[in-house]
């Protein structure tokens, strides 16, 4: 905790098709929200929000990372990562549209369900995209 | 109902959180599709998967989902359940199959979530 500003950062690294470790700054952000008292429907939205970005990322990208910030008021998560990007955001954005892979959906995703399910569980969602270079993905969602 | 009776109702084994077996949950839902379990409202209920990776661990972590029942005779690896204990959940194992699990436990009053 930063006491001029009253804030929290974590940063983690993620890496492209690595299953494995997939979900664990997702479980780090939600001992520390729990920690700060951060009422459980609030801390179920961010992690499955986030939770969803780290699997698109282990999925499609070859590399990225997750910044967090939590102050007061609010949690900040940005997850950029360097990767094919996204050619037709709004596309994307539809439920059901996929281009996972088979490796992808035998892990039991890839159903073109995260991000409509990120905007669901995030109060704001902004997605900047550029085609093989990467995507970043900010969330913002405030605490009750 | 109790975790205890789904354990009897679907001759499973309890491979993780055995001390957990009281606790009541009133919703089921069967899924080999993470995402769509992430899509949930609801907590207090128990997955049926034959997904049997680290995700479906991950996945119910994320939602707050306290037990999964496993189908098909597969076998959590021990990456599995050391997550699973580090999150106090619990894990059945099942001989059966995704839908006869299903059918069963919602005969025995197990209500789904749609």
């Amino acid at each position: 905790m930063d006491p001029e500003t009253q804030s929290m950062k974590l940063t983690f690294n993620i890496h492209g098709g690595d299953f494995t470790h997939a979900g664990q700054p997702s479980s780090e952000v939600k001992k520390v929200l729990k920690q700060l008292g951060i009422d459980g429907k609030t801390i179920k939205g961010i992690v499955i929000a986030l939770y969803e970005a780290e699997v698109n990322v282990v999925a499609h990208a070859w590399k990225g990372t997750v910044e967090v910030e939590i102050d007061e008021s609010k949690i900040t998560i940005i997850v950029r990562d360097e990767g094919p990007g996204i050619p037709d955001i709004e596309l994307a954005m539809q439920a059901g549209y996929s281009t996972a892979s088979k490796k992808v959906r035998e892990m039991g995703f890839g159903a073109g369900m995260g991000l409509p399910n990120m905007k669901k569980n995030t109060d704001e969602l902004i997605i900047e995209s550029e085609v093989d270079k990467g995507t970043t993905v900010k969330m913002i969602n405030y605490f009750l | 109902m109790k975790l205890r009776e789904i354990a009897a109702v679907l001759n499973a084994t309890i491979s993780c959180g055995a001390e957990r077996i009281d606790d009541e949950v009133e919703m089921g839902y069967s899924s080999d599709l993470m995402s769509d379990v992430l899509t949930l409202d609801t907590d207090n209920l128990v997955l049926i998967t034959g997904l049997v990776n680290l995700q479906a661990i991950r996945t119910a972590e994320m939602a707050d989902i306290r037990a999964i029942v496993l189908v098909r005779n597969k076998k959590a690896t021990d990456q599995m359940l050391e997550l699973a204990c580090e999150n106090g959940m619990c894990i059945l194992e099942s001989p059966y199959s995704l839908f006869k699990s299903s059918g069963l436990l919602f005969q025995a009053g197990l209500k789904p979530i749609y």
